[in-house]
C-alpha cells in the first residue's frame, strides 16, 4: 500500500523539496531568530519581566500596537478604495498609478520618513496649512499613524486587488437581476467576496507596521510616553549595549507579531479554500 | 407577457453585435435563439434582461395588450454566477431577501417558498450545501430556482446548459421543457446547440451577424430552411455543385445524409456512382461515406443498421446512390462554401 502510493505520487519531490523549505527556514529564520530568545534567557525571570513591564516599555508597546492598528485600518477603507478604481475603471495613467503604489516598498524608509516629516512639519506645504487649523502632526502620534499608513499602502491595495480582478462580473449581473439595489450587491455580494484579503491585506500591514522604524523616528520626534515606539526603544537600549533588555522587548513585540500572523495565514487559507471550491 | 423587439442596434465599437433587429416573443412560448458564437445572440439576450443598454431601437413587455414597464425578468447564466459564500438555501433566497421592506415576504414565507422551489428542482436535500460542493447540473438547478424565486414574468436562460457534459445535458433539456409546460412562463434561452433548439423550444430564431434569418417552428425551420446558412447550420449536410436540370449556372444542391440511400444495382436514371470509403455505426444508425466517382467529392449517407446489414456493403465496394430529397440554392446566396 505504501509501496504503490509512492511510487505512484505526483508529489515526487516531496522529500527534497521539505529539506530545502526546513533548512532554508532555519538558516535565514529560526537560527536568527532563535538567538534572539536564547539571549533573553539569559535574563532572569524577574529581570526580564521588569524590563518589558517597564512603565515607558509598557507605553511604547501601547503607541506601537495602537498606531499600527489605525494604520492598518485607515489602509484597509482606502485600499479597498484604491484597489477597486484600479480595477473597475479605466482611465489615463493608470498603469502609472499601478505602479506608483509600490513605491513604498522601494523607497528607504528613512527617506518617506525625512520627506514626511518636512511636509508634515510647521514650515512644510501641508503642514503649514494643518498649523493655522490648529493640527499638528509632527512630534505626534498622528506623525506615527501617517508614515505608517504611508509604509503600509502596497500590502493592503495588493492584497485586494487580484481578488477583485477575479470577481466575477455575472456574479453581480445576476444579483441585480434578482433585484439587489446598489448597497446590497456591495454589502451582500462584493464585501464577503473581499473580506478574507482584505482581512490579509489589514493583518499584513499591521505586522509591518509593528516592526517599521525608519520612517517613524523623523516624523514622531521620539518623546518618551507619547511617541516612542517600541522598535526605537529596542535601539536605544542597544546604544545603550543593554543587549538582553533590547532583545527582551524584541521576544515580546516577535511574539505578538507571530500571534498577528498566523490569524493572517488561517484567513488567507480560508480565501484559498473558497477560491478553491469555485 | 409578451416582448415586442423593434429595430434593435447595438454596436461594440466598430462591431455590430445586432443590426435593426425585430422580433416578437409571445406570451408563455419558449423561444430559443440559435446561432454561431458571435452572431449577437447573447447581446440580445442581455438586453432584454437590461444588462445591456441597445444603441438603437426598443424592448417593450406587454402584460394582457398592455405595455408594462415593470417588469420581473429571470437570468440564468452559462457558468450559474452562483454566490459562493451563501449555501443553496440562501441563494434562492437572495431575490426574496433583497425586496423592499415593504414588499418582503416574512421569513417563514420565504422559508417555505424557498424549500418548495428545490423540492421542484429536486435539490431540497442539499439546501445547507456550499454551490461548491455541487455538481454542474445541480448548480445550474440551483441558479434556475434563484431565478424562479422572484416569480420572474419572463425567463432568459443564456446558453444554460452549454458547461455541463452530453449526459446531463440531455435530462436538464428534458427537464427545462417540462418545467416550461408546467409554469408557462414566457422563456428565450440561447443556444448554438441545434438538437438542443430543435428539441426544447416552442419556437427557434435563427441568428447571424446580428440579423435574424429564420424563425419558425423547429418543424417548419428544419423542413423549410430559408437560406444555405440555415440549412448547413441545422444539420449534417451534403452539397452537390453544378449545372441541375433546367440550366441555370452555378446552383448548389443541399442534401441532408438521411437522404440519401444507397443501392448496389442502379434501379433508375438519376443515380450517383460511387465506392465507399468509410463505414461505421453509432447504435442503430450506420453512416457511409462515399467517394463519388465523376467528381471525387465526399458524400454522407445515413441509413439504418439493418438497411446496411441487407445491402452487404464494405469498404471499396461500388454502390449507387439515390438523392430522396434535395433543396437547391443559388450558388451567390451561398456565401463561403460550407464544409460538410
Amino acid at each position: 500500500m505504501f509501496g504503490l502510493k509512492k511510487s505512484f505520487s505526483v508529489h515526487k519531490g516531496f522529500g527534497l523539496t521539505l529539506g530545502i523549505t526546513l533548512f532554508y527556514l532555519g538558516l535565514m529564520l529560526i537560527i536568527p531568530l532563535s538567538t534572539l530568545f536564547f539571549k533573553t534567557f539569559s535574563l532572569t525571570w524577574e529581570s526580564f519581566w521588569a524590563t518589558v513591564t517597564d512603565e515607558r516599555v509598557m507605553k511604547a508597546y501601547q503607541v506601537s500596537f495602537g498606531t499600527a492598528f489605525l494604520a492598518a485600518g485607515v489602509n484597509l477603507i482606502f485600499g479597498t478604495l484604491i484597489a477597486w478604481v484600479l480595477v473597475r475603471y479605466q482611465f489615463f495613467g493608470k498603469r502609472i498609478l499601478d505602479a506608483l503604489i509600490d513605491f513604498p516598498f522601494a523607497l528607504p524608509t528613512a527617506v518617506a520618513g525625512i520627506c514626511l516629516t518636512t511636509l508634515f512639519a510647521g514650515s512644510g506645504w501641508v503642514g503649514h496649512y494643518l498649523e493655522l487649523a490648529g493640527i499638528q502632526v509632527v512630534f505626534t502620534q498622528w506623525g506615527i499613524v501617517i508614515a505608517l499608513i504611508f509604509i503600509t499602502l502596497p500590502f493592503s491595495v495588493r492584497s485586494i486587488q487580484p481578488v477583485l480582478e477575479d470577481l466575477n462580473p455575472e456574479v453581480e449581473e445576476a444579483a441585480i437581476s434578482l433585484g439587489a439595489n446598489r448597497w446590497q450587491l456591495f454589502s451582500r455580494i462584493i464585501v464577503p467576496e473581499l473580506l478574507p484579503a482584505a482581512f490579509a491585506g489589514f493583518t499584513l500591514s499591521f505586522a509591518r507596521a509593528l516592526g517599521e522604524y525608519g520612517s517613524v523616528v523623523f516624523i514622531s520626534g521620539n518623546l518618551p510616553f507619547k511617541t516612542e515606539i517600541a522598535p526605537l526603544l529596542i535601539v536605544t537600549k542597544l546604544e545603550q549595549y543593554d543587549y538582553t533588555g533590547a532583545t527582551s522587548i524584541a521576544v515580546v513585540l516577535l511574539i505578538f507579531s507571530f500571534i498577528t500572523l498566523i490569524i493572517l495565514n488561517s484567513l488567507q487559507s480560508l480565501n484559498r479554500t473558497w477560491k478553491s471550491r469555485n | 407577457m409578451s416582448i415586442l423587439i423593434e429595430n434593435l442596434t447595438k454596436k461594440f465599437g466598430t462591431f455590430t453585435a445586432v443590426d435593426q433587429l425585430s422580433l416578437t416573443v409571445n406570451d408563455g412560448e419558449l423561444l430559443a435563439l440559435l446561432g454561431p458564437s458571435g452572431c449577437g445572440k447573447t447581446t440580445l439576450l442581455r438586453m432584454i434582461a437590461g444588462l445591456e443598454n441597445p444603441d438603437q431601437g426598443t424592448i417593450k413587455f406587454h402584460e394582457n395588450e398592455n405595455q408594462v414597464t415593470e417588469n420581473r425578468i429571470g437570468f440564468v447564466f452559462q457558468h450559474y454566477a452562483l454566490f459562493r459564500h451563501m449555501t443553496v438555501f440562501e441563494n434562492v433566497a437572495f431575490g426574496l431577501k433583497v425586496k423592499p421592506r415593504s414588499i418582503r415576504p416574512s421569513k417563514e414565507a420565504i422559508r417555505s417558498k424557498v424549500f418548495d422551489l428545490l423540492k421542484m428542482v429536486q435539490l431540497d436535500w442539499a439546501v445547507n450545501r456550499l454551490p461548491s460542493e455541487l455538481s454542474g447540473g445541480q448548480r445550474q438547478r440551483v441558479a434556475l430556482a434563484r431565478a424562479l424565486a422572484i416569480e420572474p414574468k419572463v425567463l432568459l436562460l443564456d446558453e444554460p446548459f452549454g458547461a455541463l457534459d452530453a449526459k446531463v445535458r440531455k435530462e436538464l433539456r428534458r427537464w427545462l421543457r417540462h418545467l416550461h409546460d408546467e409554469l408557462k412562463i414566457t422563456s428565450v434561452f440561447v443556444t448554438h446547440d441545434q438538437e438542443e433548439a430543435l428539441e426544447v423550444s416552442d419556437r427557434i430564431v435563427i441568428m447571424n451577424q446580428g440579423k435574424i434569418l429564420q424563425q419558425g417552428t423547429p418543424e417548419e425551420v428544419y423542413a423549410h430552411p430559408a437560406n444555405p446558412f440555415v440549412f448547413n447550420f441545422l444539420g449534417n449536410v451534403n452539397l452537390f455543385h453544378g449545372r441541375i436540370e433546367n440550366g441555370e449556372a452555378n446552383q448548389v444542391g443541399f442534401v441532408r445524409p438521411h437522404d440519401i440511400s444507397i443501392e448496389v444495382t442502379p434501379n433508375g436514371l438519376d443515380r450517383f456512382e460511387a465506392v465507399v470509403d468509410r463505414v461505421f455505426s453509432i447504435g442503430n444508425l450506420t453512416r457511409v461515406e462515399l467517394k463519388l466517382t465523376e467528381s471525387g467529392r465526399f458524400v454522407d449517407s445515413e441509413i439504418s443498421k439493418e438497411t446496411f446489414d441487407k445491402l452487404q456493403i464494405k469498404t471499396g465496394d461500388k454502390v449507387f446512390i439515390k438523392l430522396n430529397k434535395i433543396k437547391v440554392f443559388q450558388a451567390d446566396q451561398n456565401q463561403p462554401e460550407y464544409s460538410i
